[in-house]
C-alpha cells in the first residue's frame, strides 16, 4: 500500500493491561511517530471509530463494556489486539482473573506482537487493519448490490 | 437546593487512558459525593508468586505497572535482597538510581502532557511527549526496552553503561533542562493554565494526612514525606532536598512534579559524576527463607513490598501496596464541591495508575 484512501479513527480500550502498551499506543500518536499527520485520531466515541484498539486481556468485569464499545461501533470495524496480552493473555495467562486473549469475546483481525508492543508495530496493526477495513467494506456494497 | 443528578464517568472515556468508573452525585453543576468502582483490570498477580518462582517472578513484578515498571522491578528485587542478605555491588546500586530517576523524569513527563491534554491544550501535550521521547531513546540505548526493560535482577542489574555512554546521558540532559525550561515555564505561568489549575482541588494538609497521601499529593500539600531520604539504592550518596509546596491545590501538584524533573536531572548528573568502577551483579545461590517489607518512593508515591518466604524456590506471599491505591481517597476528597467540567483534570491530579492500583 503506497497511500491511504482513508484516515480510520482509532478507539482505545484498556483490558486489563500494565499500561506498558498503553502508553506506546499514546506514543505512536505524539511528535516522534506522529501518526496524527495521516489524520489518525484517537477518539473517545466509539460511534466515530473504525478500529478498535484493545490493550491487555479480558476479564469477567470488562467483558460487557469491551463488547457493548465493538457493538457501538460504526460498519465496517476492524479489532486489533495490542500486545502479547491481548493475544493470549501473556505472562498473566495464569492468573486467577484473566479469562484470556481478546479473541475470547470478539473476533480480532490483526494480532500485534511485542511486550511491551513497540509503537513501530503497533502502527503497522493499524495499517493492516486499514486493508481489512477496505476488504469488509467492499464486501459490504456487494451484499448491498445483489 | 437543586435536584440530584448521577452521572457515570468511565469506564471509557477519552481523558482516561485506563479504565475506571466513578458515580459522581451532581446538584446542578457541583459534585457532591464521588463513588468510585474498580476492578477492570484487576488480575491477580500476588498470586502468580505460586506458578512462577522467585527469579521468575521479577518479570512479573516488572509488569505491575508499565510505566514505573523498572522502580517496581527494584522493589521487588531490594526485597528478596533483604532476605537473602545479599550485598550487591555499589556500581549497580548508582546504576538503579539512575534508571530509577530517569523513569521518574519519562513519568512526570508522560503526567505533564496528560493533563495538558486534559485541560485542552493540545500543543503543549504533543511537545511534552515530544520532550519524554528523548528519555525513552537513552532507555533504549542503555537497557534495550522503552518501556519495560527487565534490566533489574536479584543481586544486582543485568547491563552495564559504558562510561562514554553516560558521558552522552549527561549531555543529553543538559541541552533537555534548556526545553525543558521553556515548556514547564508555560505551565507555571500560562494565564489560561493557571486559571485552570489554581484554587482547584484544594487538600489542606491536614486532610492530607489524615487520608494517606502520599507522593506529590501529599507533598503539594506540604507533607514533608519523601522515603528516598532513607537512603536505598545510591540515594543516601546523593545530595537533594525533598520538594514541597504548601497550597494543595492542582497548580501545586504540577508544580511539585516539575521541580522533580529537574531533581531527577541533577540526580542523575551527581550520580553520573560519581558512578564507582566494579562488577554489576553478584551470584545468587539457594532460596529465601523469611519475611521483609521494603518502601521505595515512585513518581506517584511511596509504594510497599511485602514478601514471606519459607525456603522454597515458590514465596509463600507478595504484596504490593501501590501509590494510586493510598490516593484514591484523597481523590474523592478533591472532588467534592468541584464544578462537572473540573472533574477531568482532578482525576489527572493524582496521576492515577490504575494497573498499580488493582493488580
Amino acid at each position: 500500500m503506497n497511500f491511504i484512501k482513508k484516515s480510520p479513527w482509532i478507539l482505545h480500550y484498556d483490558g486489563s493491561s500494565c499500561n506498558g502498551c498503553d502508553i506506546e499506543v499514546l506514543a505512536s500518536l505524539t511528535p516522534l511517530y506522529d501518526v496524527e499527520r495521516f489524520g489518525i485520531i484517537n477518539t473517545g466515541n466509539p460511534k466515530h471509530a473504525d478500529i478498535l484498539l484493545i490493550t491487555g486481556s479480558v476479564n469477567e468485569q470488562n467483558i460487557p463494556v469491551v463488547k457493548q464499545l465493538y457493538e457501538q461501533m460504526a460498519e465496517p470495524k476492524a479489532v486489533v489486539a495490542v500486545g502479547i496480552c491481548a493475544t493470549s493473555g501473556g505472562i498473566f495467562a495464569e492468573c486467577y482473573n484473566v479469562v484470556g486473549g481478546v479473541d475470547k469475546v470478539l473476533s480480532v483481525d490483526v494480532y500485534v506482537p511485542g511486550c511491551a508492543a513497540r509503537p513501530e508495530a503497533v502502527i503497522d496493526g493499524v495499517v493492516k487493519a486499514l486493508g481489512i477495513l477496505e476488504q469488509k467494506q467492499k464486501r459490504m456494497r456487494k451484499r448491498k448490490y445483489r | 437546593m437543586g435536584n440530584r443528578t448521577v452521572i457515570p464517568f468511565g469506564p471509557q472515556h477519552p481523558v482516561l487512558p485506563e479504565p475506571i468508573h466513578l458515580d459522581l452525585m451532581l446538584e446542578d453543576e457541583r459534585v457532591v459525593e464521588a463513588i468510585p468502582r474498580i476492578g477492570y483490570i484487576h488480575r491477580g498477580l500476588e498470586k502468580l508468586v505460586e506458578k512462577k518462582d522467585f527469579q521468575q517472578y521479577t518479570y512479573v513484578a516488572e509488569r505491575i505497572c508499565g510505566i514505573c515498571s523498572f522502580m517496581h522491578g527494584m522493589g521487588y528485587c531490594m526485597t528478596i535482597e533483604s532476605i537473602m542478605d545479599i550485598k550487591i555491588p555499589e556500581r549497580a546500586e548508582f546504576l538503579r538510581t539512575i534508571w530509577a530517576e530517569l523513569s521518574r523524569m519519562h513519568s512526570h513527563l508522560l503526567w505533564l502532557g496528560l493533563s495538558a491534554d486534559a485541560f485542552g491544550f493540545e500543543s503543549l501535550h504533543m511537545h511534552t511527549w515530544r520532550l519524554r521521547e528523548q528519555v525513552l531513546d537513552i532507555f533504549e540505548e542503555t537497557t534495550g526496552g522503552r518501556v519495560i526493560f527487565s534490566v533489574c535482577e536479584i543481586g544486582g542489574v543485568r547491563k552495564d553503561i559504558s562510561p562514554e555512554t553516560l558521558d552522552k546521558i549527561d549531555r543529553i540532559l543538559t541541552d533537555m533542562e534548556k526545553e525543558l525550561k521553556e515548556i514547564t515555564h508555560v505551565f507555571l505561568s500560562d494565564s489560561s493554565v493557571k486559571y485552570r489549575t489554581k484554587g482547584i482541588g484544594v487538600l489542606s494538609k491536614q486532610a492530607a494526612f489524615d487520608l494517606g497521601a502520599v507522593g506529590p499529593m501529599a507533598k503539594a500539600s506540604g507533607i514533608k514525606r519523601d522515603l528516598r531520604t532513607q537512603g536505598y539504592a545510591a540515594y543516601g550518596k546523593l545530595k537533594f532536598e525533598p520538594i514541597i509546596e504548601t497550597d494543595g491545590d492542582s497548580y501545586a501538584r504540577t508544580s511539585v512534579r516539575i521541580k522533580e524533573v529537574f531533581q531527577a536531572v541533577d540526580l542523575i548528573k551527581q550520580a553520573i559524576a560519581i558512578i564507582p568502577e566494579g562488577g554489576i551483579n553478584v551470584k545468587v545461590t539457594g532460596n529465601p527463607n523469611g519475611e521483609y517489607f521494603t518502601r521505595v518512593e515512585q513518581p506517584r508515591g511511596s509504594a510497599m513490598y511485602y514478601v514471606k518466604a519459607s525456603g522454597s524456590k515458590f514465596l509463600d506471599r507478595f504484596r504490593v501496596r501501590t501509590p494510586t491505591f493510598a490516593n484514591v481517597p484523597a481523590l474523592l476528597e478533591t472532588l467534592k464541591g468541584c464544578s462537572l467540567a473540573d472533574v477531568p483534570i482532578l482525576i489527572l491530579t493524582i496521576d492515577p495508575c490504575i494497573s498499580c492500583t488493582e493488580r
